[in-house]
């Protein structure tokens, strides 16, 4: 019987591909998603050092972050920086003969939504991607993290990268999560806890009845947001939620495949007795629906509370933060969540803009309308998301109820596109970041789950979705 | 890439946690396709009060801090994404090395990549080099990689730690890639052994 190990372990020792003595291990990449913002340099690294692309049929390529949503700008990117991006993209992707879904594609999307709704991302791979949000593929138990630019580069090179083993950080969620609290709240709670660097240098595997409990969707929502606690990755273990939502899908695997690729990720759960570096564990009876007040995903609070006064922090480098988060985002020690006032609303991204967000959103929606002080947006995560959406009708849903229903990108994440608040304006947002201008210059996010974003483009204000009066 | 071996500048603090790389370089600048001239952009929205119009009250533009190539800065430096056009914007304004309590992980090795370094020193001696380049006008350090050490004129010295291959990596100014390419053998017999279904078929 050989030493238990963690999920991450047999991952990690299944792709080294060589470690030479006094270095980092090379790790071989399975698969490798590009976009348009990350990798012009690095395509053009390739060209000046005349090297070839190792592994055209392991990497794949989407524009998301700085299309469009509006369907009438698609064809024509007018802003003329952002089209000679997406042009260099196209131009890279042909040189290289990398398949690109591109903007006209019905496979478009957020480049993290669209990689498990093709089937690409798989348990047990190792994924990159030249975006920090690459965390979220870790749901289907895979490691997956964002890397830089010159590291893209080295993937399109040699398909592996040397990497420094990181530590392992289990997450245990004991029982399971309460009515109308969600996989964003978790993750929200998470980083609430342990800080947004309580897990740097180490990669997440989540366990536990909670994180049992989630659905893909809700799994990815948590991954995703490893980042913001500081790991590069974030894994849960597969099991049978997982393959029965991989079945079936474009790029998975088929037939005999499909039952040795089962029977293969089935053996990679976490061994009982296998040793993680650190171990976390919360109560999920002690999480509610969460928003954040300040400038980092770890100023964060139950939407039941008041916005905490910075003299009660311990440090004084925490005391300055928060002084100074709360004069940017021009809020009052020791005001009820409840009625911080938003004039915008965003649902979308790569956290939360998936289907069952859509539908979570669309619910409370259902009957209700708008505040006339509000201008709320729906961005779908993918053009696959769109359609499947619009078969539901949920997008009547939402236009009957007054929020904008647009076409599939990152959007109003990071506003690289069109779509950005303006200075001043508060937006509740289901995407991942609040920092200062992260969704336009002196804008102010406050991060959700989708329900509490669409119950909060409702009332004008933030409420606790738990006393929703749903109309359905 | 450019090497790092032993620097001596001017230190600039910034003495704030969690700075992000959003603040570090702003969005609106990503969309080029070019690695160089970002320095420009660096720290936008706390350097320019207007488009082109510097902000006083913000440290770097206080001209006891002009030509810095040194930032002291709080714990987390460099969190949230992974635009490696942050390392782009703070080498092309002329920062060479950073030091900090902490880093975030991606942010750390693009700038190593970069041929920035990255210097972890305690939650003290950061403190320690914040009231020092505020009390003394000019205030410079040395760092050098060799002896992984930091080091003033007046008696600070500080040890970081950093692990032998990144050291060697930065010391020599190795090509990454061609550093790879030389184990070109080992890539191809680990193909070999992949199992079938790691590879995508479309169907």
């Amino acid at each position: 019987m050989s030493r238990p190990r963690t999920l991450f372990e047999k991952i990690w020792d299944e792709h080294v591909v060589c470690q030479p003595a006094g270095e980092p291990a090379l790790l071989y990449i399975d698969l490798h998603l590009v976009h348009e913002v990350t990798s012009p340099q690095a395509f053009e690294g390739l060209r000046l050092a005349a090297r070839k692309l190792r592994r055209p049929d392991l990497t794949f390529a989407t524009v998301d972050h700085n299309v469009p949503t509006l369907a009438a700008e698609r064809s024509v990117i007018r802003d003329p920086i952002a089209a000679q991006q997406v042009e260099a993209l196209r131009r890279n992707c042909r040189d290289f003969e990398v398949p690109l879904f591109d903007i006209d594609s019905a496979e478009q999307g957020i480049v993290h939504v669209i990689g498990p709704e093709l089937g690409l991302t798989r348990p047990g791979a190792t994924i990159v991607c030249g975006d920090s949000h690459t965390s979220t593929h870790g749901a289907f138990g895979a490691l997956a993290f964002g890397i830089g630019t010159s590291e893209v580069e080295h993937v399109l090179a040699t398909q592996c990268l040397r990497q420094p083993r990181p530590k392992t950080l289990q997450i245990v969620v004991r029982g399971s999560l309460p009515p109308g609290v969600t996989a964003k709240d978790l993750a929200l709670g998470i980083i609430g806890r342990i800080g947004t660097d309580g897990a740097t240098g180490h990669v997440i595997e989540y366990a536990g009845e909670a994180v049992r409990g989630l659905t893909m969707e809700g799994r990815m929502t948590l991954c995703n947001m490893s980042i913001e606690a500081g790991a590069r990755a974030g894994l849960v273990a597969p099991d049978e939620t997982t393959f029965a939502y991989m079945r079936g899908r474009r790029f998975a695997p088929q037939d005999a495949a499909w039952d040795q690729a089962v029977a293969y990720w089935k053996s990679l759960p976490s061994d009982p007795g296998a040793g993680f570096d650190r171990v976390v564990e919360i109560n999920a009876a002690d999480l509610a629906p969460a928003v954040t007040w300040g400038t980092s995903p770890g100023m964060v609070v139950p939407v039941t509370e008041r916005i905490p006064d910075p003299q009660h922090f311990p440090s004084e480098a925490e005391r300055s933060a928060a002084l100074r988060a709360l004069e940017y985002m021009g809020l009052r020690a020791g005001t009820p969540m409840q009625e911080v006032v938003v004039n915008r609303v965003f649902i979308g991204s790569c956290t939360n803009a998936r289907l069952e967000d859509l539908r979570a959103a669309a619910r409370v929606a259902k009957g209700h309308k708008v505040s006339s002080k509000v201008q709320a947006m729906v961005v779908p995560g993918s053009q696959a998301v769109k359609q499947a959406a619009e078969k539901e009708k949920l997008d009547q849903v939402f236009r009957e109820a007054g929020f904008e229903w647009r076409e599939s990108g990152c959007s109003m994440c990071l506003g690289m596109n069109p779509d950005i608040l303006q200075p001043l304006e508060r937006c509740a947002s289901t995407s991942n970041r609040n920092f200062e201008g992260r969704q336009g210059a002196r804008g102010r996010t406050h991060l959700v789950s989708p329900a509490m974003a669409a119950a909060a483009a409702i009332a004008g204000h933030f409420v606790d979705i738990r006393n929703w009066k749903y109309r359905d | 890439m450019q090497g790092f071996r032993i620097h001596t500048g001017r230190v600039a603090p910034l003495d704030r946690a969690n700075v992000d790389t959003d603040q570090i370089i702003p969005k609106q600048f990503l969309k080029r396709i070019e690695r160089s001239g970002y320095g420009q952009f660096l720290f936008y929205d706390w350097r320019y009060v207007a488009e082109g119009k510097l902000d006083p009250s913000f440290v770097l533009n206080h001209p006891r801090y002009a030509g810095a190539s040194i930032l002291v800065a709080g714990k987390n430096f460099g969190c949230g994404s992974s635009r490696e056009h942050a390392p782009w914007a703070l080498l092309d304004y002329g920062f060479r090395a950073i030091i900090a309590p902490s880093f975030a992980d991606i942010f750390a090795s693009n700038c190593t990549k970069n041929g920035i370094l990255p210097v972890g020193l305690s939650d003290a001696e950061v403190a320690e080099l914040v009231l020092r380049t505020t009390q003394f006008e000019g205030y410079f350090l040395t760092i050098d990689l060799e002896k992984r050490e930091v080091r003033d004129q007046s008696g600070f010295l500080g040890r970081f730690e950093i692990d032998d291959f990144k050291r060697k990596f930065l010391l020599e100014g190795l090509d990454d890639i061609g550093l790879t390419l030389q184990q070109e053998n080992d890539i191809t017999v680990y193909e070999q052994r992949r199992r079938a279904f790691a590879t995508p078929s479309s169907t």
